[in-house]
């Protein structure tokens, strides 16, 4: 083997770099969020809500799942346009994560919810609570708890597939990657650069979101 | 006057009828212990009586508030009468404190200063005023229970409904249970109890049902029913031999 590894263009193009990783960063934070909130609301109504607004969530639900990232992506970026709805790049990308987070986050999160005993929910009804204000403050949290970690993975590997947005131009760190590739033609030593980071950052949202955990539910201590 | 009224309550699972016809009226003040067999529908009665089992015929009112199946009625309905469940049902995300203080704020709106002194009478009013920043996973059983009568008192309802209160505790921790109940009963609280504790009804109670297939078959004060059962169901239930 006669290749001479080169990591010098990093001094010239680490900025490149550091810009990929911030937009990663924002789309898997607005994703996250955003998307958590969505499969919130539609595990709500594939597991509780009203008879008739069940399929409707089902039919998003099963397309999302059932087609690939990529093409929802495309669709949203390349097709909506022609309906007249027009997004610059990151707002495309913000809203194919959502819409792609909130589709599994659903069945995940209505695992959750459905594993309620039904005692938690007749204990609510006996208090006066509205079927609402049982969901809200005596269900999410312990359904939550239940699948957190299936979550967390669910979000660190929409984090990974946000590389897809740089097929339609969003400046992420895919998009930084090829760039410098192909500027440097240095292709083993930026893509090599590109996997740690996103291992790195795979390993710090793993452990962010187990921190959130802790805070957002109570301790369990043995008796 | 009578506070809970129940006239010719029907209720269907299906092609099986459990309650068929029941007419018990509860003065204001009154213990009524529930007792009969498994499957004679004395649970299935408890949980019409605040709307977890919808009935099919008949009617039930508490204090004037009618059994009606719409959110409204059903809400006016449940801030009068009170549950105590068998498995406590304790919010496990919520310190005993938390538990008592959510209904009130959520439901009665009350701000959460004066819902947390609420709590910590109640906690204290059962005994476990020490208690209110434990989870109830570091509560004995026997404790979860005591938080969910307060939880249920801090809701100020007229009467409560307490549904095998006992059954899922170990037998050491019946007593302390019991013992509050005893002393709501003496406050005059009204109660209604399925309960599989005789020694407790006889001692505790106003008057005894005792239900058989969906029936109310003999009813009456317990000195009357527990010494002098009069058909031949009950004696077998209290395996007494004539």
């Amino acid at each position: 083997m006669n290749y001479a590894f080169d990591y010098g263009w990093l001094l010239v193009y680490w900025p490149v770099l550091v810009k990929g990783i911030a937009i990663t960063l924002e789309l898997t934070l607005v994703g996250g969020a955003l998307g958590v909130a969505l499969g919130i609301a539609c595990a709500w109504a594939r597991a509780l809500g009203p008879g008739w607004l069940r399929p409707f969530v089902a039919a998003y639900v099963e397309l999302i799942r059932n087609t690939p990232f990529l093409i929802q992506l495309f669709f949203i970026f390349f097709g909506l346009p022609a309906l007249g709805v027009r997004m610059g790049e990151l707002e495309a990308a913000n809203l194919a994560m959502v819409i792609n987070l909130g589709a599994y986050g659903c069945e995940i999160i209505r695992a959750g919810i459905q594993a309620t005993p039904n005692g938690q929910f007749e204990a609510g009804a006996s208090l006066g609570m509205s079927r609402l204000q049982t969901f809200w403050h005596v269900v999410l949290i312990p359904a939550l708890q239940r699948i957190w970690p299936a979550l967390s993975s669910q979000i660190v590997i929409v984090m990974l597939g946000s590389a897809a947005v740089s097929q339609i131009a969003a400046e992420d760190l895919t998009f930084a990657a090829n760039f410098i590739q192909s500027r440097t033609f240095r292709a083993f030593e930026s893509y090599f650069v590109a996997t740690l980071i996103y291992l790195v950052l795979a390993i710090a949202l793993r452990q962010a979101l187990r921190g959130l955990g802790w805070t957002l539910f109570p301790k369990r201590t043995a008796r | 006057m009578s506070l809970i009224e129940i006239t010719e309550v029907k209720k269907r699972f299906g092609d099986n009828e459990v309650l068929k016809g029941i007419n018990i009226d509860v003065a204001p003040g009154e213990v009524v212990a529930i007792i009969g067999r498994s499957g004679s529908g004395k649970s299935t009665l408890l949980r019409c009586i605040n709307g977890l089992e919808a009935i099919d015929e008949g009617s039930i009112s508490v204090a004037g508030a009618q059994l009606l199946p719409d959110e409204l009625h059903l809400k006016a309905l449940r801030l009068k009468v009170g549950m105590i469940f068998q498995q406590f049902n304790l919010f496990p995300h919520l310190t005993a404190g938390r538990n008592v203080m959510l209904s009130q704020m959520v439901v009665k709106k009350t701000p959460k200063a004066q819902a947390e002194a609420m709590a910590k009478t109640m906690l204290e009013r059962v005994g476990l005023g020490h208690k209110f920043d434990a989870y109830p996973d570091q509560l004995s059983g026997g404790q979860q229970q005591r938080v969910a009568i307060a939880r249920a008192l801090a809701m100020q309802p007229i009467a409560l409904l307490c549904d095998e209160i006992t059954s899922a505790l170990d037998p050491e921790l019946v007593s302390e249970v019991l013992a509050v109940v005893k002393e709501l009963a003496g406050e005059g609280m009204t109660l209604m109890m399925v309960t599989h504790e005789m020694r407790f009804a006889r001692d505790v109670c106003s008057r005894v049902v005792f239900m058989h297939q969906g029936r109310v078959h003999e009813i009456g004060p317990p000195e009357e029913v527990f010494a002098n059962p009069k058909t031949p169901e009950l004696q077998q239930f209290l395996g007494v031999t004539h």
